[in-house]
């Protein structure tokens, strides 16, 4: 006789054993089959190689020339800048306007770097002075990037210089690297890989492997037996956070050692910004398994509403300042948006908590919202 | 005890398509109590109401006590339920499968190991192969054990043989049989009309209605018609012979005989020598009893 | 003596070192109803697959239609008709989208596959349901459209895997009487069945334990070889020497 039968059941006790015979089940899913593991860890691996390598976004070797009719400490300290840069080969000052074209015109330019006159004049008694920065673009993504590193060029000196002058430069192109003083492109996708990387394991992942329960029938089993549905929900998410971070770590390390791009900020604020994410990525994920049936459209419904999101809407490739009002007004409820800023301001930009408290607030908004819904939408039936 | 009372269901955009048209029943303690009909008439349906699963438009049903609509949590405690598709993890093995659900349960496979030992026994040596490589036999054995292994109160199972061969569906209807006399309340659907034998009450379903609810034998009793059984080579053509006669109301093959209802006017002696006039030397003519199948047929007729 | 429409000899199938279909030799006649009999797991499918030209033989030979299982698959499934119970119509697609669809796949003209398409409804008594979709159809009408569909090229087999599995009493004779018809229009019905008593129905039944045919021959000779009058009886004597699972 043994002596649990005729002790009462501890509902504490079993409830907990539930949720790790759950937990167990998962990663036993996830590791008989093998092609999950195989994508699950070869994700953040192909894309980080993928944007670092294939996808160069680099650009060197910029053919830059200067057209300053009245030459000043100011702009010279900007071509001296400019010049100085290692992806910038000085090709001389022009001597008018013409020279200028025809050599843009003979390919020998790249970027042409044109200051009005008296320059520091006009910055001292206006408080604007315009530069205009031409941009070859017989390659259009060469001439965009040159002019942009040129711009940030700029702005690093209008912001090393600020007690010299309000100086609101006129520049014709956008400003994109203003953080990235080295102009590595790395540095502005990494956090772009992490957003996307956590939204598909945790969206997709979480919310095909509760729908696949619904499809195959278990979940009818389930619902026939006395485990809470938040016990079920709870347990599935466990694993996919784990593997999420194990991620987060592969993506950290690679990112570290082979491109080259430090973490400037602390490294345990940048896992308090991940976890934040990672669970509001969850959650989406549980959003969607309440909404959908088949497993295909659990993969499409996360794809097109979390991954489509991350890649157009979330500053990774395209900058937020250069989108149209609409899509930057859109990009307010993509959630990787706040990821990538948090994740560029503590990693890249070294900052602290109080910079990054907005973007996480959010995203803990957004998360709670979510959680909400999900509760809302969840069922204890069938139907 | 389970005492359901007019069960409505009904799907559809427009609730247009009606599951259970006042389904009402009960079944005594110790008793294996079998619905029995075509797919699509209704029978999952009324087996996952009984399992809390869904919710019925009207009526309701009690099940040892407690209500399938208010208290489900408890319903889903006291109750063993096995869907009519084969719902285990597929990519576990047999052990891991039974392993989860007793803990779903509360329970440990070795506390209640001598519930389910009996079936278990037969799939233990396989116990490290994976769910998805067993046969239909062993699947069904297998979940039936995950169904067993919280020593539930009441067994409801659906369609649990479809698929499955004759002889694993025999083993099957034998395992069931030994678990009534643990005093489990065994609720099973099944599309073969064969099966009605192995259970104490049955209930023909057809259509969301039952058109008859007793013991085997007692529906057979019923049976009010005249049945006869032809036997004889060149079945098929026998079989035309036999629509066009006049007083012949019914007939169809039933294995190697045709079975046939007839008018009270007509003698077997007599059909057997009008066949044989056609050309059907060897043909036979005698008088059966009806099986649950026959009644069925004559029921929806 | 009749034609031959399937024959096969050593057909064998292993998947690693497990052995699915383990040298099995026969033949069926031209408009034979040809019972295939045996427990779950015991090659039942894997060995239809092949027939079919669907799956690859380890070993052996055989030819399906006139055809070569090997090298002329192809030719095989365009003599074919296949349905089975787990898939047999697009439950989406209404009745006479189904047809058009199927006749469409074996290349019937527009023209043939509309006048065959009115031909069948009538002959079904199905003219209402036209426009039906295939997924409101009750299963033993669903199952009746899936076999006129199968056989709706005259294919010269056709395979019917569990074609009756859940289907009501009635239904379930009308469906072999539909059977016959086919059969005495000279197509071969290959079939499946766990019903002992729809094995009596079939000309000649084989019945397979563990990828081996143990038996092969009329229902009626074989009740007599293993001296019982039920069918049921026969399979249970074989199938109680299956070792495998």
């Amino acid at each position: 006789m043994r002596f649990s039968e005729n002790l009462p059941v501890k509902q504490k006790d079993f409830k907990m054993k539930q949720f790790i015979a759950f937990v167990n089940k998962e990663f036993l899913h996830i590791i008989r089959d093998n092609r999950t593991l195989l994508i699950i860890i070869g994700i953040p691996i192909v894309e980080i190689l993928l944007f670092g390598f294939a996808i160069n976004m680099e650009v060197q070797n910029i053919k830059v020339a200067f057209y300053d009719p009245t030459p000043d400490s100011v702009t010279q300290g900007i071509s001296e800048r400019i010049k100085q840069n290692p992806y910038f080969s000085n090709m001389g000052n022009a001597q008018s306007m013409d020279e200028m074209e025809e050599a843009m015109r003979k390919g020998k330019l790249d970027l042409a770097v044109v200051y009005q006159q008296n320059f520091q004049e006009n910055l001292v008694h206006s408080g604007q002075a315009a530069v205009q920065l031409l941009a070859n673009s017989s390659d259009p993504n060469r001439g965009s990037i040159a002019a942009t590193y040129a711009s940030a060029i700029i702005a690093g000196y209008q912001r090393d210089n600020m007690d010299l002058v309000q100086i609101p430069f006129q520049i014709q192109t956008e400003n994109r690297m203003i953080y990235n003083p080295l102009m590595k492109s790395s540095y502005m996708f990494v956090p772009g890989i992490m957003g996307l990387v956590l939204m598909i394991i945790c969206t997709i992942m979480t919310s095909v492997s509760i729908v696949r329960e619904k499809e195959r029938g278990t979940m009818e089993v389930l619902l026939a037996s006395p485990l809470k549905h938040g016990t079920m929900v709870f347990a599935k998410t466990i694993p996919y956070m784990v593997i999420s971070f194990i991620d987060f770590i592969i993506i950290l390390l690679l990112s570290y050692f082979v491109l080259g791009v430090p973490v400037n900020g602390s490294l345990i604020l940048l896992f308090l910004v991940a976890l934040i994410y990672i669970s509001l990525t969850l959650t989406y994920g549980l959003t969607v398994s309440t909404l959908v049936d088949k497993q295909v459209n659990a993969v499409i419904f996360s794809a097109i509403t979390a991954m489509i999101p991350v890649l157009m809407l979330s500053g990774m490739i395209f900058p937020i300042d250069n989108m149209p009002g609409v899509l930057r007004s859109l990009s307010v409820i993509v959630p990787a948006r706040w990821f990538i800023e948090a994740v560029r301001k503590v990693m890249i930009q070294g900052q602290g908590f109080f910079m990054i408290w907005k973007e996480l607030l959010i995203m803990i908004g957004m998360t709670l919202f979510l959680l909400l819904l999900t509760v809302a939408n969840t069922k204890k039936r069938l139907e | 005890m389970i005492e359901v009372k007019n069960l409505y269901k009904s799907y559809g955009r427009a609730d247009n398509i009606i599951a259970l048209k006042g389904v009402s029943f009960t079944v005594n303690d110790g008793e294996i109590f079998g619905v029995i009909g075509p797919d699509g008439a209704g029978k999952t349906s009324l087996f996952r109401i009984l399992a809390s699963l869904i919710l019925p438009d009207s009526g309701s049903a009690i099940m040892n006590g407690h209500d399938v609509v208010k208290d489900y949590k408890t319903i889903r405690q006291i109750i063993g339920y096995m869907p009519g598709r084969f719902s285990l993890y597929q990519d576990l093995s047999v052990e891991e499968n039974l392993k989860f659900f007793a803990t779903l349960f509360g329970t440990t496979i070795e506390e209640n190991y001598h519930l389910i030992k009996d079936i278990y026994r037969q799939i233990e040596p396989f116990k490290n192969r994976r769910a998805g490589a067993l046969s239909g036999g062993m699947k069904q054995k297998l979940a039936l054990s995950c169904a067993l292994i919280h020593k539930p109160e009441i067994l409801i199972l659906d369609e649990p043989t479809t698929g499955v061969d004759p002889v694993s569906r025999k083993e099957f209807w034998d395992m069931l049989a030994r678990l009534k006399e643990q005093g489990l309340i065994i609720l099973v659907s099944t599309a073969y009309m064969d099966e009605a034998g192995r259970c104490d009450r049955i209930a023909l379903i057809k259509e969301g209605e039952f058109i008859a609810t007793d013991t085997p034998q007692g529906i057979i009793d019923n049976y009010s018609g005249v049945l006869w059984a032809v036997q004889g080579s060149r079945m098929s053509v026998i079989l035309h012979e036999l629509r066009a006669h006049h007083l012949i109301k019914s007939s169809f093959a039933f294995g190697d005989k045709i079975h046939i209802t007839v008018d009270e006017g007509l003698q077997a002696e007599e059909l057997k020598q009008y066949l044989i006039n056609k050309n059907f030397e060897d043909v036979n003519v005698f008088p059966i009893e009806p099986t649950v199948e026959d009644c069925f047929m004559a029921l929806t007729n | 003596m009749r034609k031959k429409v399937i024959e096969v000899s050593n057909l064998t199938k292993k998947f690693g070192n497990f052995t699915a279909v383990d040298h099995i030799t026969f033949d069926v006649d031209e408009g034979e109803i040809f019972g295939f009999l045996g427990a779950n797991g015991a090659g039942k499918t894997t060995a239809m697959q092949m027939l079919c030209g669907i799956s690859m033989p380890t070993a052996g030979e055989g030819r399906v239609a006139g055809y070569d299982i090997i090298k002329e698959n192809e030719l095989i499934k365009r003599n074919i008709g296949y349905m089975s119970q787990k898939f047999s119509l697009y439950e989406d697609l209404k009745v006479w989208e189904n047809i058009r669809l199927f006749g469409g796949i074996y290349g019937l003209s527009e023209k043939e596959i509309a006048d065959k398409t009115d031909e069948l409804l009538k002959r079904l008594d199905f003219e209402q349901e036209r426009d039906t979709l295939v997924k409101y159809l009750p299963l033993g009408w669903k199952q009746k459209l899936a076999f006129s569909v199968a056989i709706f090229h005259e294919p010269k087999i056709v395979f019917l895997d569990e074609p009756t599995g859940g289907v009501d009493p009635a239904m379930r004779r009308q469906f072999w009487e539909m059977i016959y018809d086919a059969a005495d229009r000279g197509i071969t019905v290959f079939v499946t069945t766990h019903y002992m008593d729809e094995a009596e129905y079939c000309n000649r039944v084989s019945i397979m334990v563990d990828g081996h045919i143990e038996a092969l021959d009329s229902p009626a000779a074989l009740r007599q070889q293993f001296n019982t009058d039920s069918m049921d009886e026969v399979f249970r004597k074989l199938a109680r020497k299956a070792e495998r699972f």
